[in-house]
């Protein structure tokens, strides 16, 4: 067995780097939307909100309950078949569709966790002084419950950065795709894979040093 | 002046306000004492519609509703008219003691940012805070929260302030401070709806006492005739039980 073939290992990192906007968008993307969606659904969930409620949690189990990659195909090879309209759906368009309704079916529930968790005396006193229901939620009860919910978003994040990686098998060439074409024509796939990881690992690590900063500042009204 | 009419609250069929009738002039202050169960807090929770009444009929200033009718706009007429100060203090953990003040300035009366900071900032002079503006509440002993919570009633200009027990989660060394700021705005003549079981405080500063019971009022009067001679045998039953606990250490 040769040993590890650093030269290459270096060479291929600018090579792959040149991927690392696309697997970030997708992954911005998907994030920014399941946010919103997820907090609509969490709203719904808190209010219980009549008819809605219901079709929330079947979404909400459906999308929790199957694989994320079926959930591409079902959309990159499936709805075109029904769906004339989507027949242009591309890989990147069905990647960030998937991410988007898979992670905010997960994220959806913790931030619900999140809103139940703000003390209810505060909507109390909110509303005693004449706030709205709209109000109370944007100016008392989402601040707050968004401190308690950053650690877990986080963490969906990461995830969903590394599952952009599924792209790969919609035929879209982003970081893991590029990764795979070096692979097969340097057949040196122990090097390719392990330099991929550790871009992966690094984009995380900075990440995780960005969380913590959040939190901080997240936490400064509430140090004794 | 504030009138409540036949006001009836039931929780699962069961009445806990059972038809209170009750007067309130502008600048009177009103101590409401009872056993623990009977409706006091219910009854201050109704006035601002914490609670849905299920019937009676409430003015408060120029605002006239029969409950039952209520709509969302009446139900803010009626919250803007009445402060609430909690038990548990209930400030706004996100805001610090400045913003929590200006908080219902800013967003229910709509004022410029600047205007409700610098009335929040002569609130906080009032209630001998002007150090802790920038202080966020869990930095705050139980007392100075407290006394945030009735700086952000008294910031209201509310035709009542209803004090729901606003001593009894205190550590005995903060309740004094309490009781002096809502002593300093009885002085001021605010008009006070206190529920509590600071029978001296009752005392000294109500120009009336009310006893409830079981959902009802029982009897009411100026203090000096209510706790020397009470009417009802469930006054004295209730006042010989409490006064037991309450060792007066200035008592010779």
């Amino acid at each position: 067995m040769n040993v590890l073939d650093v030269d290459y290992m270096v060479g291929l990192v600018p090579v792959l780097i040149r991927y690392l906007p696309l697997t970030l968008a997708m992954a911005v993307a998907g994030m920014a939307l399941a946010l919103v969606l997820a907090c609509g659904l969490a709203v719904i969930r808190v209010l219980r909100i009549p008819g809605l409620n219901g079709a929330t949690l079947l979404f909400i189990s459906f999308f929790r309950g199957t694989p994320l990659l079926v959930q591409l195909f079902l959309f990159y090879y499936g709805l075109p078949q029904v769906l004339a309209f989507l027949t242009q759906i591309n890989g990147v368009t069905a990647t960030i569709m998937g991410l988007t309704l898979h992670f905010s079916a997960y994220m959806a529930e913790s931030i619900r966790a999140a809103i139940v968790g703000v003390d209810r005396s505060q909507t109390e006193a909110a509303l005693s002084i004449g706030m709205t229901n709209g109000q109370l939620m944007r100016r008392i009860v989402l601040p707050q419950a968004t401190r308690v919910a950053v650690p877990t978003l986080m963490n969906y994040f990461i995830d969903m950065i590394k599952a952009t990686s599924l792209a790969f098998t919609l035929g879209v060439t982003e970081l893991m795709g590029a990764t795979q074409k070096e692979a097969a024509g340097s057949f040196l796939y122990f090097e390719a894979f392990i330099t991929v990881a550790i871009i992966y690992w690094l984009i995380v690590e900075g990440l995780a040093w960005f969380q913590r900063r959040l939190e901080t500042r997240l936490n400064e009204a509430y140090r004794r | 002046m504030i009138k409540i009419e036949k006001l009836v609250k039931r929780f699962n069929g069961a009445p806990v306000l059972d038809g209170i009738d009750l007067e309130i002039e502008q600048g009177e202050i009103i101590v409401v004492i009872g056993p623990s169960g009977t409706g006091k807090s219910t009854l201050l929770r109704c006035l601002n519609f914490l609670e849905r009444p299920d019937a009676g009929h409430l003015t408060l200033g120029d605002l006239d509703v029969d409950v039952t009718r209520a709509t969302r706009a009446d139900i803010l007429e009626a919250r803007r008219r009445t402060a609430f100060v909690f038990q548990n203090y209930a400030l706004f953990a996100n805001k610090t003691a400045l913003e929590n003040i200006a908080e219902g300035l800013i967003v229910v009366n709509r004022w410029p940012k600047v205007k409700a900071h610098a009335r929040a900032r002569e609130i906080l002079e009032r209630i001998g805070l002007a150090d802790k503006a920038d202080a966020y509440p869990a930095s705050l002993s139980g007392g100075q929260q407290q006394r945030v919570g009735i700086g952000r009633a008294m910031a209201a200009q509310a035709e009542i302030i209803l004090f729901d027990e606003p001593t009894s989660s205190l550590d005995p060394e903060w309740v004094e401070e309490v009781l002096g700021l809502m002593k300093q705005l009885a002085s001021e003549r605010q008009t006070m709806l206190v529920v509590t079981h600071e029978m001296g405080f009752a005392q000294d500063v109500a120009d009336r006492v009310v006893f409830m019971d079981s959902g009802h009022i029982v009897e009411q009067g100026p203090p000096a005739r209510l706790f020397r001679e009470p009417r009802d045998p469930r006054t004295r039953d209730f006042l010989r039980k409490v006064l037991a606990n309450q060792v007066d250490p200035l008592a010779t």
